[in-house]
């Protein structure tokens, strides 16, 4: 029921709104949590248990509630006493069949014994051939909600970089204090509330608070350096002092994680209140004090109609004030401190009654209890910093603080609203100070924890864990089992391991166990906190993404053509135009072009570049003369085929070196690695220029005739340019082109490397001007065709991470007269071993059968002699054909070799005279 | 998650920074028996404490780095560029 507007109310009456909830429409307002929204309207079961599906209501009323994780439209688990409700907004019970109201599982009860202690462990393991099937079951019993599908729009998220020099976890007076004294040090602040105002207990503690609240609030806004980030929450602190801030309720945007690195870090969390551990602790209708005080005062809901108050603190007398003035019937108010004391709850669904210790009943619809407090001490344990039990106080005290941190509020101790912001002030003047700032050095007033008395669990079986259905009897049962360590207890009950990662439990665990033990709380010690203190979306980790596409100047061109697309690396490629054997054979009688764009170039100036080619490749530079290309072949120090490609001198101290595309990024930073260690005293500079030039190769036997229609000042005859020659000039129009004479393909070629912005208008002119010559474009496919129809190896694919130089074939390539050059004394170790394989062509007996890549060959049943590393269907030839390793014993042409393939058919194939299948003799490329 | 000093660029990222490895001295290949090439290829320290490292700051300047990095703690007591030379 909505009550009438209160002092602190942070709903806003003016904007009534309607969501729905399991399918209905629900009436709420602006500023209304999901949680509150729907008990303003009557609703008291949010959620179905993990393990009982026992019907659950609200029990903290804040982001910790354990019963309210609901499904917001196609949003999984969301915290629903937190989540602020919007207009048109679709959320459901997560995880119930049929309906939250009969939901069929929760006969999970009648097999209790079934879903004992560590039933993980002891069910369902058994027999393992019925894992299948058991998983399926399981699975439509587990909470968690749906998952949205890969079709639904995803959210944006994004990540943000910070470096204040202060940074506060919490937004209570403490905090807000800490950091205004941060700040008129001249400090700049971040400080983060999961709230959407700042405040802590202050939005919701009676009229006094509000006045200060006013106050602070006002200073804050006023100070400047502060920045706020209300709907956030700090989840982990992480090595080198990186603070994680996940930020929610941004317009337009999910969630956007915030990378912090504060110079000092200010823990101001404030206090979390304990449940109580009787039986029917968890019914609807049992709720915390804090719980009852956040629905009256900030959301004007009254949270029942006959209330119990079982109370150990002024919190809870403060509560029971709350309650009456709202209209309650408090029946009883049952003090702790006056040896008080309640037993069991009782009721089906819902509260019905309170036995109390003295042996008499209540009937009422609410249960409050207020038995005191846990500090959430883990984002200082997480980094190094200790906690210890307090008696006295009932409550772990942080104790010792990691490096960079400090910490204020209810963290540290209680007091007076005074005392709390006095301690913030130091503390804030103490962090300013560490970060660097001019602070008065004022001392930190002392900040005790306030006496209480230890209360964690009643006489009857209670849950300790609300989200994974841990009892009292099953913490008993593990420490009966010889769980005794309170970590073992931990993963074997899993008490602490659900959504509310301990904050609510963990100190009720403990003292469960220490009973169960014997051993006192502080000997039985504390679980592990880790990251992430609250729960992080992936969506919010993985941020947006950055990942570049790359596409070539004539990228539309070839989609707008037909293009099935390849993806490669980063590169998107045109693979093949609708018919790659039809492209193969164009080339082979005709022209066709390709757009060659990826393959990573270099440009080098400066004197020392052929001692640096001289270096890194295997072959000789120092006579390339201005106008010369040459391929190279490129080796890592264990003298295994790291590149290959083709460098072209343009002039005196200016070459263009090309690496493969898949290479390129490698090439480059190997070729600045010799140039800034080994050989810093070189004067080479290197500048890509992968992306700067579009570049095209012009193939097949009339290639030379399109290409000469169209460049200007260069002489295409084969006397005045010949093959692995370059040439600078024009083409259609474009000057500043590098035109050189290759063969990759095995035809004529011309490859020409165009000023990118031009890349479009070169290609279109030369499918244009060679209509009558058949020219039509190429893809990769056909490319990996006539490569391997020519005999032309593909690092990578036609060797492996062990393929050493004279393993691939590239004897005459290696000179080992040279002084030096990487990869050297393993090429010279490499050529005196035995039992090296070889790259051999091979041609499989049956021309039709193309045997799949990495096919192996083999002897017998026992001997693996080598594998295809290509293969293709030959248009040219009109057979299969492949390059293989084989065993030096099997490397003589003629040799007939057993392919085994992956169904399992062993079938021959005859060893090659050579790599080329296409005219090994060469006379199409030097035409 | 954890920031590097860059001579060039001021502290950054570790995420714009390509660990390359411990750095090696590279033997003469002319007189390097197989035992020492493949010490120079494969055989790291690996300590337990400082190492003197190569990194790359590949999203930032493109200069490779000689670090004196304490693989235990992370923290870092000396960079260069690596062509400016130092005592190797």
């Amino acid at each position: 029921m909505r009550l009438d507007g209160q002092p602190g109310e942070v709903i806003h009456r003016g904007t009534p709104l309607t969501f729905t909830w399991n399918g209905r429409p629900y009436p709420a307002f602006a500023g209304d949590t999901i949680g509150s929204a729907l008990a303003a309207a009557g609703e008291r079961v949010f959620s179905r248990s993990l393990k009982y599906h026992r019907p659950r209501g609200l029990l903290t009323a804040d982001g910790n509630d354990p019963g309210c994780l609901v499904q917001v439209d196609g949003e999984p688990n969301v915290r629903g006493a937190h989540r602020r409700v919007s207009a048109g907004m679709a959320v459901t019970a997560q995880g119930v069949w049929p309906s939250l109201r009969f939901d069929l599982k929760a006969l999970n009860r009648l097999a209790g014994p079934a879903l004992s202690t560590g039933f993980y462990y002891k069910t369902f393991i058994r027999p393992r051939r019925l894992w299948p099937y058991y998983e399926r079951v399981l699975r439509r019993f587990s909470p968690g909600g749906r998952v949205p599908s890969p079709s639904s729009p995803a959210g944006r998220y994004e990540h943000r970089y910070a470096h204040p020099d202060v940074l506060v976890a919490g937004g209570g007076p403490a905090g807000m204090a800490a950091a205004l004294a941060a700040a008129e040090a001249g400090a700049r602040v971040m400080l983060v509330d999961d709230q959407p105002a700042l405040g802590g207990h202050l939005r919701w503690g009676g009229p006094d608070g509000l006045a200060a609240l006013a106050q602070l609030r006002a200073a804050v806004a006023a100070a400047g350096g502060i920045e706020v980030l209300t709907d956030s929450v700090v989840t982990g602190q992480y090595e080198g002092g990186l603070v994680a801030v996940v930020q929610h309720g941004l317009p337009g945007l999910t969630e956007r994680l915030v990378k912090a690195r504060p110079r000092q870090l200010v823990a101001a969390a404030g206090l979390i209140e304990r449940p109580y551990v009787i039986a029917g602790n968890d019914l609807p209708g049992v709720m915390l004090s804090t719980a009852v005080r956040r629905l009256i005062n900030l959301y004007a809901v009254r949270p029942g109609a006959r209330a119990v108050v079982f109370t150990a603190n002024d919190d809870g007398t403060a509560a029971a004030a709350d309650l009456a003035r709202a209209g309650v019937d408090v029946r009883r108010v049952v003090d702790a401190r006056d040896g008080g004391d309640i037993v069991r709850v009782r009721g089906r669904g819902g509260v019905r009654a309170v036995e109390c210790g003295d042996g008499s009943v209540v009937r009422c619809d609410l249960l409050v209890t207020a038995v005191g407090w846990t500090a959430p001490t883990g984002l200082l344990t997480m980094t190094g910093g200790r906690a210890a039990y307090r008696a006295g106080a009932a409550r772990f005290v942080p104790t010792e603080l990691p490096d960079g941190v400090l910490a204020t509020g209810g963290l540290v101790g209680d007091g007076t609203l005074a005392e709390l912001i006095g301690h913030g002030r130091a503390v804030g003047q103490a962090a300013a100070r560490r970060a660097g700032r001019t602070a008065p050095a004022s001392p930190v007033p002392d900040l005790v924890p306030a006496p209480h008395p230890e209360l964690f669990a009643g006489r009857t079986n209670g849950f300790v864990d609300f989200t994974e259905d841990v009892s009292t009897k099953d913490l008993a049962a593990a420490v009966a089992e010889g769980y005794d360590s309170i970590e073992l207890v931990k993963r074997y009950t899993t008490a602490t391991m659900g959504p509310t990662q301990g904050k609510l439990e963990a100190v009720n665990t403990i003292a469960v166990v220490a009973a169960a033990t014997g051993r006192g709380i502080p000997e039985t010690g504390t679980t592990t906190a880790r990251p992430p203190y609250a729960p992080v979306s992936l969506g919010a980790l993985a941020g947006r993404n950055y990942q570049p596409v790359r596409r070539s100047p004539m990228h539309d061109w070839h989609v707008a053509h037909g293009a099935t697309p390849l993806v490669a690396g980063a590169w998107i490629r045109p693979d093949h135009y609708g018919d790659p054997a039809g492209e193969v054979r164009a080339v082979r009688q005709g022209v066709g072009i390709i757009d060659v764009t990826p393959l990573g170039k270099f440009e080098l100036r400066g004197p020392h570049i052929p001692d640096l080619l001289e270096l890194l490749y295997v072959n000789r530079w120092r006579k390339l003369a201005v106008g010369a290309v040459r391929y190279g072949v490129m080796c890592t120090e264990d003298g295994v085929v790291f590149d290959d490609g083709v460098t072209g001198r343009l002039g005196e101290h200016r070459y263009l070196l090309t690496a493969t595309s898949s290479g390129a990024e490698a090439v480059g930073e190997w070729l600045e690695r010799w140039l800034q260690t080994e050989r810093a005293h070189w004067r080479v500079h290197v500048v890509p220029m992968t992306d700067a030039y579009a570049s095209i190769n012009v193939a097949g036997p009339r290639s030379r005739e399109l290409v000469r229609r169209l460049t200007t000042g260069i002489d295409l005859s084969p006397e005045a340019f010949p093959y692995m020659r370059v040439r600078l000039g024009e083409v259609a129009g474009v000057p500043d082109c590098v035109v050189w004479r290759i063969g990759f393909t095995g035809e004529l070629s011309y490859e020409l490397h165009v000023p990118a912005g031009n890349g479009l208008r070169v290609w279109e002119a030369l499918l244009a001007t060679g209509v009558d010559l058949g020219v039509r474009p190429f893809g990769v496919e056909a490319q990996r065709i006539l490569r391997l129809e020519k005999g032309h190896l593909v690092v990578g694919q036609d060797t492996d991470g062990l393929t050493q130089a004279y393993s691939a074939g590239l004897d005459w390539a290696i000179k080992m007269d040279k002084d030096d050059f990487v990869g050297k004394p393993e090429l010279a170790w490499q050529r005196v071993r035995d039992g090296q394989v070889v790259l051999v062509g091979l041609q499989p007996a049956d021309p039709e059968l193309v045997p799949p890549e990495s096919s192996q060959l083999v002897e017998g049943d026992r001997r693996i002699v080598g594998r295809i590393t290509s293969s293709r269907f030959s248009p040219t030839l009109d057979r299969s054909i492949a390059l293989g390793f084989v065993a030096p014993d099997l490397a003589e042409p003629g040799t007939v070799v057993t392919m085994l393939l992956p169904d399992g058919r062993r079938l021959p194939a005859r060893v090659m005279p050579q790599l080329a299948h296409v005219d090994p003799e060469g006379k199409r490329l030097h035409g | 998650m954890v920031l590097l000093p860059c001579p060039h660029c001021g502290p950054r990222d570790a995420a714009e920074f390509g660990y390359v490895g411990e750095r090696a001295a590279r033997p003469d290949p002319g007189a390097a028996t197989p035992q020492q090439w493949r010490g120079y290829l494969y055989l790291r320290r690996n300590p337990a404490g400082w190492a003197d490292e190569l990194w790359l700051h590949r999203a930032g300047c493109g200069r490779y780095l000689a670090m004196s990095r304490h693989t235990v703690t992370g923290d870092i007591r000396a960079v260069r560029d690596a062509a400016t030379g130092g005592a190797d």
